[in-house]
């Protein structure tokens, strides 16, 4: 086992203890890549919580850790901002026009991912567009 | 004199079906799969006996299993010889080389990640984020959970965390 995988153990024994499909770890150029869908948000925030207490404020360089929450059209999400509203765009990106908002704690429903950042949504006053995934919780 | 000749008698049989006593070809593999069964770090041998040549078959994980393997059998009494006809598990494959974005799709996530985050400047080069300027604590783990998401060969956290 490489140094890294041993810095690192702690939370690449919880990806595999909490179900992360596609789980893959791989080394290039001394820097760490786990990648793979947690069945759960909480899933993928633990795994965040390990990491940020082996490298406190992700400071090393040395971890690319990339969870995605596993979701499909359909699937019900809640709009996880810090307070404010979450922008609906027409296209993926934040150069696109807003179509529309989605309120702090709103339920959504996710129509399908674009990408690991984009997601298209629908709110149920019928606005659809892009949001950002970031702050989308799926349920 | 007649008990002598009875007890010689029975010393006799007793000798010669001792002699005769070689275990049959069924408890020699039961014996041998009892002993493979107590070492579970190299499991996957199975062992045939026939005529007292036991022959081992099946997949173990290296060859210090193989190697154990025909030492154990060989050991059961009455095996009289070894077949050793274990193979050994393949090494995995290494994983492959994690993808990384180039730096016309990461700059455009890196400004869709910042948006939010005013007070932090993010520049990309050769695959590589370079975070400086200041951070809420709060904000931090949502910022870096956006940019893990885009792909980068490397973050490069440089930022003043308030």
């Amino acid at each position: 086992m490489s140094a890294l995988q041993d810095k690192y153990k702690q939370l690449i024994d919880a990806a595999k203890a909490a179900g992360i499909s596609n789980l893959q770890v791989s080394e290039q150029g001394n820097v760490l890549h786990i990648s793979g869908d947690a069945p759960t948000g909480a899933a993928k925030d633990q795994l965040w919580e390990i990491y940020g207490k082996i490298d406190p404020d992700y400071r090393a360089g040395d971890l690319i850790l990339d969870i995605e929450v596993a979701a499909t059209a359909g699937t019900k999400a809640k709009v996880t901002t810090d307070s404010t509203a979450l922008n609906i765009r027409k296209g993926p990106g934040t150069d696109q026009p807003i179509v529309g908002k989605a309120a702090h704690g709103e339920i959504v429903t996710l129509q399908n991912k674009t990408n690991e950042q984009w997601w298209l949504i629908k709110t149920d006053g019928g606005v659809e567009g892009y949001a950002y995934a970031q702050y989308l919780s799926p349920q | 004199m007649k008990l002598s000749k009875i007890l010689l008698a029975v010393f006799l049989t007793a000798a010669v079906s001792f002699i005769g006593c070689k275990p049959k070809d069924s408890t020699i593999q039961k014996n041998i799969a009892d002993k493979f069964a107590a070492n579970p770090e190299c499991s996957g041998a199975t062992a045939t006996v026939s005529d007292g040549v036991a022959t081992l078959t099946g997949q173990v994980k290296d060859d210090m299993c193989k190697s154990t393997a025909e030492t154990t059998a060989k050991d059961v009494k009455g095996v009289k010889s070894v077949v050793n006809d274990l193979t050994v598990t393949p090494p995995p494959p290494p994983p492959a080389a994690p993808t990384v974005s180039p730096d016309a799709a990461l700059n455009q996530g890196v400004t869709d990640a910042t948006k939010d985050f005013p007070t932090v400047k993010a520049t990309v080069n050769n695959g590589e984020i370079t975070l400086t300027g200041t951070i809420k604590r709060k904000d931090l783990t949502t910022l870096m959970q956006s940019l893990n998401s885009l792909h980068p060969a490397k973050i490069n956290n440089q930022l003043t965390i308030k």
